[in-house]
């Protein structure tokens, strides 16, 4: 397939013909798809193939950061820098750290969340192929999209259409790249 | 054989459906969108030039109080912390009602949430606004409140006390102020795609196709998003409960009596999670009413919040008994004082008004023909907002006003500058609501088609 498509939509009214149609799809052979909703269709990553998401090792790492960095942070300032005693307490422990460590944790671990979560996802991005297909307001309203992408080593644009005709599409389009 | 098998209607009395009148996706999207991209209601241009002269009128008095010193309000010996601190702890209470709803409710797959939580989470961020405005004017310049954060600066050359409570206390409000954000708009990034592409105009087009960042709801996306969004709700949990935790470590840490308790911790939090439910429906109850919203925000809906300032108000209810019951106990004489103070000193009326609004009106809530009527619960939910400034005012005021040497014993009264800056950040508070009521989505259009679309497909299988 040549490269000035981006693939076959073909549109759904309902996420659960979305669900059966990826399945069937993948059966089929198709390995390069993608599918639009508007909101997170159960159980549609298995029909895809698609891996669960990392994202939790990076918030994790992140989160311990904070964690160091704030206990550094009123280690260095309370006993190196500055040492000043107050109320004959001493100069660094543990006890009088933790609401500020929890704090930090909790602070770098959701910028780590939403950065990593928005990162991975290639976002902000502001042009896509899949939104020149004709009628891709609805992806964000009430219809289920499910795209083969052109680079699929098996995909033929007559032979998907019909599959996906049968499948119970309401609409295909062959979307430009 | 009995017929054993449930009528639908009888399963709807024990199980109602969270989405009224059968919508369809569009339908959904058409209500909420259509809120904010019909004409401009002419009451909304009434009630936001009501609210916006108060929150003038806040201005005035920080800027009056600005130039006059902090005398301006009514803080003086023995009574340092009052109004203002009064009005912070009720400020931040109010907003743990949305982290509430929106990530302990998640955790607990409590679906119902889904109508109420953007709503509430808005409710959050615009509380801790005005919240932080009072600790912000209390330290007297305003204008060097980077202090309070560690930041290498040569105009102080000294580092803040992390032994201290409070500054335990501005890391945990300006982290909960953070994350609260950052939630708020993360949920709602697929809905502002929809509005993106429903747009009509140059304006909105623009406005939202940058706020959306080129979401396009994909699996791929939905997968990373699914995961952030429960991994924030995972965080803002332990957040919320440790926020008003630090807010009652000011207190708790102290020696004063009737502050240094072990359970201010946890009864601070139940009554945060109390006054900001009852705030949470005081607004809720008439954005149904003017906006029309009774099929997604239900009778249910407003039950089961109900249901949970019945318990938390019963916790709080009885955190004041064991108060008394530890200050008796303990044997010290200051203690004891402190509490027989509290309910029979000069600031008896307070302690009553506040034990009549959060103990006695929360318990009508037992009786179901209560909790379902709409007047009734608007009602006792103005009570409960009243009450839970109460509490603060109580614990705060009552407990410096005569401490250990009865010489240096007084009274603290508001001026006129202390009550109009409350009046004003409610000013503000609702100013802000009725912005985002206008100009934002006011419910999580995608999570409310996930419970739809739940909720077809389990009545498809039930048909079957």
């Amino acid at each position: 397939m040549s490269a000035e498509f981006h693939g076959l939509v073909a549109e759904f009214a309902d996420d659960h013909d979305l669900l059966i149609a990826a399945r069937e799809a993948r059966r089929f052979g198709y390995t390069k798809m993608e599918a639009y909703s508007p909101f997170p269709v159960h159980g549609i990553d298995d029909a895809l193939g698609v891996p669960p998401s990392r994202l939790g090792w990076f918030v994790l790492a992140i989160g311990l950061t904070g964690t160091l960095a704030a206990i550094l942070l009123q280690w260095w300032v309370g006993a190196i820098n500055y040492p000043l005693i107050i109320g004959g307490k001493p100069l660094f422990s543990m006890e009088f750290a933790i609401p500020v460590t929890f704090e930090l944790t909790v602070l770098f671990a959701s910028f780590a969340a939403v950065v990593g979560m928005f990162a991975l996802n290639g976002l902000p991005r502001f042009y896509h192929p899949v939104f020149n297909y004709s009628s891709y307001a609805g992806a964000t309203d009430n219809r289920f999209l499910l795209v083969i992408e052109a680079g699929d080593p098996v995909f033929e644009p007559a032979e998907g259409e019909e599959l996906m005709k049968t499948l119970g599409a309401v609409k295909t389009e062959l979307v430009e790249a | 054989m009995a017929d054993l098998a449930l009528g639908q209607n009888v399963l709807n009395e024990v199980n109602p459906q969270l989405v009224l009148g059968h919508p369809t996706y569009h339908s959904i999207t058409e209500q909420v969108a259509g809120i904010m991209e019909g004409k401009t209601p002419r009451r909304w241009f009434l009630a936001i030039s009501f609210t916006s002269s108060i929150t003038l009128m806040l201005g005035a008095m920080l800027t009056y109080l600005l130039v006059t010193g902090i005398g301006a309000w009514g803080n003086n010996r023995p009574v340092y912390w009052a109004w203002d601190i009064t009005n912070f702890v009720f400020w931040i209470g109010i907003g743990h009602a949305g982290t509430l709803i929106s990530a302990i409710l998640f955790l607990f797959r409590q679906k119902w949430r889904t109508s109420i939580n953007r709503s509430a989470e808005a409710m959050t961020l615009f509380a801790v606004a005005c919240a932080g405005i009072f600790p912000l004017f209390h330290t007297g310049r305003p204008w060097r409140a980077y202090w309070l954060f560690p930041l290498p600066n040569l105009d102080l050359n000294l580092w803040q006390n992390f032994r201290s409570p409070l500054i335990w206390d501005v890391f945990a409000v300006s982290t909960y102020a953070t994350v609260s954000a950052m939630f708020w708009f993360v949920g709602m990034v697929p809905d502002l795609a929809t509005l993106r592409d429903r747009a009509k105009n140059k304006i909105r087009q623009v406005t939202f196709g940058v706020l959306s960042l080129g979401w396009r709801g994909s699996a791929r996306h939905w997968r990373h998003y699914e995961m952030a969004y429960l991994i924030l709700a995972g965080l803002s949990t332990p957040l919320v409960l440790s926020v008003h935790t630090i807010v009652s470590f000011d207190f708790a840490t102290s020696v004063i009596p009737g502050w240094h308790t072990t359970i201010f911790p946890p009864y601070f939090v139940a009554g945060a999670i109390f006054s900001g439910f009852a705030m949470v429906m005081t607004l809720l109850i008439i954005a149904r009413w003017t906006l029309h919203l009774e099929n997604l925000i239900t009778r249910k809906h407003l039950e089961n919040m109900n249901k949970i300032m019945l318990a938390t108000g019963s916790i709080v209810g009885y955190a004041y008994a064991t108060e008394f019951f530890i200050a008796w106990y303990s044997g010290n004489p200051y203690e004891r004082f402190t509490f027989l103070n509290r309910a029979l000193g000069p600031y008896a009326w307070a302690y009553w008004t506040m034990i009549t609004c959060n103990v006695v009106t929360p318990q009508l809530f037992w009786f179901k023909k209560l909790r379902t009527s709409i007047p009734v619960m608007f009602t006792l939910t103005i009570f409960i907002n009243i009450g839970m400034w109460f509490e603060r005012f109580v614990i705060i005021a009552t407990s410096l006003h005569r401490d250990f040497l009865p010489s240096s014993w007084g009274y603290f009264r508001p001026t006129i500058v202390d009550i109009l800056t409350l009046t004003g950040t409610f000013g503000l508070f609702l100013t802000l609501f009725l912005l985002f009521a206008r100009f934002l989505p006011m419910i999580a259009m995608a999570e409310v088609k996930a419970v739809v679309s739940n909720q077809n497909h389990h009545a498809a299988e039930g048909a079957q």
